[in-house]
């Protein structure tokens, strides 16, 4: 079923009555997001981005705006009768049920037409449980189940009302590092299987750049960028989203554009046409690195760092806002570099290489 | 040095004794920590035990003016008489029937207001809260009379045609026991309640499925807290139940009074009060775990 949200806007009235700080959580936010797509909406803590999920499901009233699933305006329709699956960060099941009647229990509140005879409930229930391979725990109470295992049971009791929307809040951020690699692809499968619309939460840009179909970066409440993971990673908008992905993350140098030449500190490393002159930010990722002799770019050499396939240097430079820089390049690349060597100079690579406004922090195309 | 003898000392030491030492100490404390709860135990058991048995004495033993410690024969006929004559099973059937009903609707009433309280956003919640709060402070004793004057305008005191009414409504709210749900109720995590909303369920079908299994233990203390108050309560069945017909297990065995040439009946007596404690010691007996958590817990997370 496909999503689409139109100027979607919550404000939180302010705390006290005395101060007027309202807070705007998600502000005049307009998407639309395909049927059967697995939607990563990704934005550092507080940018608002549960706040969209919870207004996807209902739980949250929007301030202003309309949400419509398919063609039907649901904006006022409430969550029990939206026809979405949520999942919760902590799971929330129900403690005192088994894996079995967690599962049951949203099948159970189905009233009217839409009531099932009690042995299709179960069959359904044990569908389910074998989509997310949980079948053989279905007497278990949620305390005898791993972190692993409860989040398939919370998967398994959004999915067995066959909703129309899958939300997931943060699905992956009480799992462990080994299991979260596990569960990823296991959510990617299952969305697969079912191709039901999912839109899930994260912080981790990783998380969200490895399964997503498409991903949307927040910011304070306002969308930076939509579009496919590798896009939003070579073509950043604006230096939030650059920063945003990308492990290990861009390097970022204070620099100018001088008569159609980009410099970094006293370097002119790349030919910029076209743009005026001015200040600006530039966002170089680690692979946008080469080092060679006569490179154009001049830093200090700390250390190379191993990592077998690729080689991670670390360098400094006066210019740069981060600590240090972080190059990765191929192995054979650092062949010339002599023990001892202090210095190391960089060509750029033009397109890994983005230049930001310093005002706006937007995005300047060359 | 001395640093270095003294460690010398300790090596040297004999470690035998330094157990031994250990174990009198350990004795020496057990016994008198032992000894201070059996004299307590003693001064809270003996009363009972002087019930039970004055209740199977004969009335020439009890009046011995050297009482026996243990009863030279037992008399247990005395229990019969007890029953028959107090009237014990009318007694009993009333005290139930006020205790059932008023513990039900006491339930209802407190689970339906901790569920407000806890879950529901309305004006003025933390406030009307506060006012209840605020009427624990008072003693129970000083509502007596304007509870009094209240029932008596509703015409209640007339018992033949209200019945149990003025013994079970005026105690029908709990503050306490709604303060001890409505912290229960909220340890329960929101997310639950989200949930359940989203998997289609209405706010009285998540209390009935989510909340009340989870408060269950709570829910079973303040049952028997509110049974073992009714059967308990004596000054209030006391000043509105006047008619014969509608007394209360406490009330029928202060007013009931048995006597052999003038001279009380003590032992039938004791029978009786024997009798109508059974089911509260038997409660406790079986549900003191309930009870424990009950009074001990308001908001402490068990």
């Amino acid at each position: 079923m496909k999503v689409e949200l139109q100027n979607l806007t919550k404000i939180f009235p302010s705390r006290n009555k005395k101060s007027n700080e309202e807070v705007i959580a998600v502000n005049d936010f307009t998407l639309t997001i395909p049927d059967g797509k697995l939607v990563g909406l990704l934005g550092p803590s507080g940018c608002g981005k549960s706040t969209t999920l919870y207004m996807i499901s209902g739980l949250q009233k929007s301030t202003s705006g309309k949400i419509f699933f398919g063609e039907e305006d649901v904006t006022n329709v409430s969550p029990e009768n939206r026809g979405v699956g949520l999942v919760f960060q902590n799971y929330a099941l129900y403690p005192h049920m088994t894996v079995k009647q967690n599962i049951l229990f949203p099948l159970q509140n189905l009233t009217g037409k839409d009531k099932l005879p009690k042995n299709e409930m179960l069959e359904r229930a044990y569908e389910v449980a074998k989509l997310v391979q949980i079948d053989d725990l279905m007497e278990r109470k949620p305390n005898e189940l791993s972190g692993g295992q409860q989040q398939r049971v919370a998967i398994a009791r959004a999915l067995v009302k066959m909703p129309r929307i899958l939300l997931l809040d943060e699905p992956l951020s009480n799992l462990d590092a080994r299991l979260r690699l596990q569960t990823r692809e296991e959510i990617r499968r299952i969305q697969k299987e079912t191709g039901i619309t999912t839109i899930f939460v994260t912080h981790d840009q990783e998380e969200a750049m490895s399964i997503s179909d498409m991903i949307i970066v927040m910011k304070l409440g306002i969308v930076q960028q939509v579009g496919k993971p590798q896009d939003i990673y070579d073509d950043p908008t604006n230096l939030f989203v650059a920063k945003f992905l990308g492990t290990p993350p861009i390097n970022v140098f204070d620099g100018k554009v001088q008569g159609g030449k980009l410099y970094i500190g006293e370097d002119a490393v790349l030919d910029v046409n076209g743009i005026d002159d001015r200040d600006v930010y530039v966002g170089i990722r680690p692979e946008g690195f080469v080092p060679t002799k006569k490179g154009e770019l001049n830093c200090h050499l700390n250390n190379v760092e191993v990592m077998g396939r690729d080689v991670s240097i670390v360098s400094t430079n006066a210019a740069s806002l981060n600590p240090v820089i972080r190059s990765i390049v191929s192995s054979d690349n650092v062949k010339n570099i002599a023990e001892g060597q202090e210095t190391i100079s960089y060509s750029l690579v033009p397109h890994k290489t983005f230049i930001f406004d310093k005002e706006t922090e937007e995005r300047i195309y060359f | 040095m001395s640093n270095n003898s003294s460690l010398q000392v300790m090596q040297e030491r004999d470690m035998h004794k330094v157990v031994v030492g250990q174990k009198i100490m350990k004795v020496v404390s057990q016994f008198f920590l032992y000894l201070f709860l059996f004299a307590v135990a003693f001064v809270i058991l003996f009363p009972f035990y002087w019930m039970l048995i004055s209740s199977v004495k004969t009335l020439d033993e009890y009046l011995l003016t050297i009482p026996t410690l243990f009863p030279k024969e037992f008399d247990f006929i005395n229990y019969a008489e007890a029953f028959n004559t107090a009237n014990l099973g009318r007694l009993f059937g009333n005290t139930v029937f006020v205790g059932v009903v008023s513990t039900i609707l006491s339930l209802v009433i407190t689970i339906l207001s901790a569920f407000a309280f806890a879950r529901l956003e309305f004006k003025g919640k933390n406030a009307m809260f506060a006012a209840l709060l605020a009427t624990m402070m008072i003693p129970g004793e000083l509502f007596t009379i304007t509870n009094y004057k209240t029932v008596n305008d509703f015409g209640w005191l007339n018992l033949e045609q209200y019945g149990f009414t003025v013994l079970i409504v005026p105690f029908l709210v709990s503050v306490f026991y709604i303060y001890l749900l409505k912290q229960n109720f909220m340890q329960i995590p929101n997310e639950l309640y989200l949930a359940a909303k989203v998997d289609g369920t209405s706010d009285l079908k998540y209390l009935w499925k989510v909340m009340i299994p989870l408060a269950l233990p709570t829910l079973i203390s303040i049952t028997i807290l509110k049974m073992m108050g009714s059967w308990n309560t004596y000054m209030w069945p006391n000043l509105v139940a006047d008619n014969e017909k509608y007394w209360l297990v406490t009330n029928g065995l202060r007013k009931f009074n048995v006597t052999v040439d003038n001279r009380p009946d003590t032992p039938v007596q004791m029978a009786a009060v024997a009798i109508v404690s059974a089911p509260l010691f038997l409660v406790f007996l079986f549900l003191r775990k309930y009870i424990m958590k009950g009074v001990s817990r308001s908001g402490i997370k068990g």
